[in-house]
């Protein structure tokens, strides 16, 4: 059962993200709408991106107590994401090995961040009023699995090598059974709803930023002839 | 404004709570007539049946537009952007933040083209299209001046000015548009020019201001109309052929090319640098309008075109002009290389006239007294499109540095208001976008208020009398609303205005 779980979330995730990937890559842009200042070369469209996407740079203009959060939740998840590759890596990578406490830093880090993005969603009336329910319990779901992963690090220990096992047969398509522990469960039920629910949900805005025509387009207009498909055609009906 | 006064005024705005749900719900543009909408192409009036319209022209412009696509699924709600629009920060209304104006078209995309809008509405705040929620977006995507603040600030950058234009088109396809929008862009295309001006009184106006000039300086400065081989094709917004404080600019443009000694021509055909096309999101529209910019600059033979003070125009021009009629270099097809080799590849093309006084003024071309302008204690108003959605020069940030490297040129005394309100983070002036209309007189001077508050503190602690802009929409707007804050309609003018006033002419120097 766990393992047909895992199989549809990994399935789902792949086959909605590679279809809106197709989305964002193939619907073109056909005007020229970087943000100004913006880079003039496309070297200097990945510095900008790169700049967004690790320092979220826009964020850190905006609201400095929201970009505090945002970074110890995004950061703490990556640190957390790196830690759980044991269990699908085999052997173990030294470099994970050496980042395994960091992880652990991580999922603290990713908690209080969580924390405080949710506290802001009741504490701020302007963040209330745009909060739907399903704002609410996308935290509720990623801080179940920081505080479940938290617990089971430090006060309930699961069979870590028999977790290991499972998850080496579900990648090798040789499931075996789940070892019997109702928190470990739970963590993965959770982790497997989002990862299912990733391409259908405002989790989208992680690739979305990649294709963002404001961040991720030159501004070069008077230097080059920008023209999209649709937009040529235009052209031919007149001429 | 006494000391009093302004605490008092201080101590009202710290007890205005942070929204107002509805504070502006009843301030509507007028709705364009059914013959206006049909003169321009739309769908004359609502009709039965236009839910399905409205939601199939929202399938279409997601294929067209990877901008709307994008932004209507990256958003996450965090709030980054609630408190930097200006009509959000004047009126309060909770629809003013911009990713609650999102919100209103997002709603509507989670619904129609989203399976978890499709099968939990509640869940995920999905609602369907209903002329409640119509009447709410007619309302506020027309309360929104496309300035694009919001999208410097929004770590995906989501930009509210495209959803805002999205919404007016699928507005517009339905047979609900705005009239003063509607009513501009049917006058460019019957006369020429948004001020419907029509070729005997412009050439009238422009010999008028040649006698006047005479007259104040003995020499003979042009305002040549139609002149065939000209070199420059200046298109200027046509508030600058008569409108005040637009007019001290349009002389300063001439003055500089007397000066300069570079001959220059105004074009009937293209008497209009603004293009409302923009404004309502209608591509075709922008492609028509600006059309004529391409049929002029052929007709008239120019070697040139530059663009005046005009924000949107200068964004059009700039961003978008190469893309719509091949004004610009790098293209490979016939139709774009038609106009690349009938302009002069040494200069930008398009450019903007303050990239021209400022390269003259860089040359030593044209000389100025600074002195000329020491009544005036100076600063300067980003304009939105300028500031954000284009450049001037080589360099990012050429924008910034241009127009104020030619104010301290022409003028001893300049102060920046504060930072927070300056460059990118600029405050609009409160009537871009198509919002420069009586009927939304309430909410123009809410949303002024962020600039007004930055203009007092200059004027209180350094004496600024002078707001320096290059924008004719907020010269219009600010001549409007300054009073409404206790200055004088003379404290706006134009970049150009401050030229005019210093430009050493003819025997002079």
């Amino acid at each position: 059962m766990m393992s047909w779980l895992f199989y549809a979330a990994f399935l789902l995730f792949a086959v909605g993200m590679g279809l809106k990937l197709w989305q964002y890559a193939t619907t073109p842009a056909p005007l020229k709408i970087p943000t100004t200042p913006a880079p003039t070369t496309t070297a200097g469209v990945i510095w900008r991106m790169t700049k967004e996407v690790t320092l979220f740079a826009s964020l850190f203009k905006a609201n400095l107590l929201l970009w505090l959060f945002a970074v110890l939740f995004h950061g703490g998840l990556l640190l957390v994401t790196l830690r759980h590759l044991r269990y699908f890596l085999d052997p173990v990578p030294a470099v994970i090995v050496w980042l395994q406490p960091f992880g652990i830093y991580g999922g603290i880090a990713m908690v209080i961040g969580l924390f405080g993005l949710w506290a802001r969603r009741f504490l701020s009336a302007r963040v209330r009023y745009i909060s739907t329910l399903s704002d609410h319990l996308w935290l509720v779901l990623l801080l179940f699995l920081g505080v479940s992963g938290l617990v089971m690090t430090f006060f309930w220990h699961p069979d870590v090598i028999a977790l290991k096992q499972y998850v080496q047969g579900v990648v090798r398509f040789a499931p075996q059974p789940f070892p019997s522990d109702p928190l470990l469960m739970a963590h993965l039920v959770a982790f497997f709803a989002l990862l299912a629910l990733f391409p259908f949900s405002k989790l989208l805005h992680a690739p979305g930023v990649f294709f963002s025509p404001t961040r991720n387009q030159a501004d070069d207009p008077r230097e080059r002839r920008h023209l999209a498909p649709w937009a040529a055609a235009l052209e031919k009906e007149v001429s | 404004m006494s000391t009093a006064n302004v605490a008092e005024r201080e101590a009202v705005e710290q007890a205005e709570p942070e929204l107002i749900p509805g504070s502006t719900s009843n301030v509507r543009s007028f709705v364009a007539p059914s013959e206006i909408q049909q003169a321009i192409g739309f769908a004359p009036e609502l009709t039965e049946g236009w839910e399905q319209r409205a939601i199939a022209k929202m399938g279409e412009l997601l294929k067209k537009y990877r901008s709307l696509q994008v932004f209507m699924d990256a958003c996450v709600h965090c709030g980054a952007c609630t408190d930097k629009c200006h009509y959000y920060l004047g009126t309060r209304d909770p629809n003013n933040m911009p990713v609650a104006r999102q919100e209103l078209m997002r709603s509507v995309y989670r619904r129609y083209f989203t399976p978890a809008g499709k099968l939990f509405p509640k869940l995920v705040g999905a609602r369907d299209l209903t002329k409640e929620v119509l009447e709410e977006w007619y309302t506020y995507y027309y309360q929104c001046s496309e300035c694009r603040r919001c999208s410097v600030f929004c770590p995906y950058g989501i930009d509210t000015a495209e959803v805002t234009m999205a919404a007016r088109e699928i507005m517009n396809s339905v047979g609900l548009g705005q009239k003063y929008s509607a009513e501009i862009i049917g006058k460019v295309h019957r006369i020429g020019n948004n001020l419907g001006l029509n070729p005997a009184a412009l050439r009238n106006t422009l010999e008028g201001l040649e006698e006047e000039l005479k007259e104040e300086t003995g020499l003979d400065i042009r305002f040549p109309l139609d002149e065939k081989g000209a070199e420059v094709l200046l298109v200027t917004p046509s508030a600058d052929f008569f409108a005040e404080p637009h007019i001290y600019s349009l002389i300063g443009y001439a003055k500089v090319f007397h000066a300069a000694g570079i001959s220059w021509t105004l074009s009937t055909k293209a008497s209009e640098g603004g293009n409302f096309g923009l404004f309502i999101g209608n591509y075709d529209q922008l492609r028509r309008i600006a059309l004529r910019i391409r049929e002029a600059a052929l007709e008239l033979g120019v070697k040139r075109i530059v663009v005046g003070e005009c924000g949107h125009a200068w964004r059009v021009a700039y961003s978008f002009w190469n893309t719509l009629i091949g004004v610009g270099a790098g293209s490979d097809d016939p139709y774009g290389q038609m106009l690349q080799k009938q302009l002069d590849p040494r200069y930008p093309q398009p450019a903007h006239i303050c990239e021209v006084t400022y390269d003259l003024l860089e040359r030593g071309a044209i000389k100025v007294d600074p002195s000329a302008n020491d009544h005036l204690t100076i600063t300067f108003h980003d304009s939105c499109n300028v500031a954000r959605a284009s450049r001037m020069g080589k360099h990012p940030e050429g924008q910034f540095e241009i127009p104020r490297a030619i104010i301290r040129k022409v003028a001893n005394k300049f102060v920046e208001m504060a930072p927070e309100t300056t460059r990118e983070k600029t405050f609009c002036c409160g009537g871009g976008g198509g919002l420069l209309t009586d009927e939304l007189l309430e909410v123009r001077i809410k949303g002024a208020k962020p600039r007004m508050d930055a203009l007092r503190a200059v004027a209180e602690s350094d004496g600024v009398n002078f707001m320096a802009t290059i924008c004719a929409i907020c010269k219009a707007q600010f001549t409007k609303v300054l009073p409404e804050y206790g200055f004088k309609k003379s404290v706006v003018g134009g970049v150009h205005q401050l030229v005019s006033n210093a430009i050493l002419l003819g025997s002079s120097y």
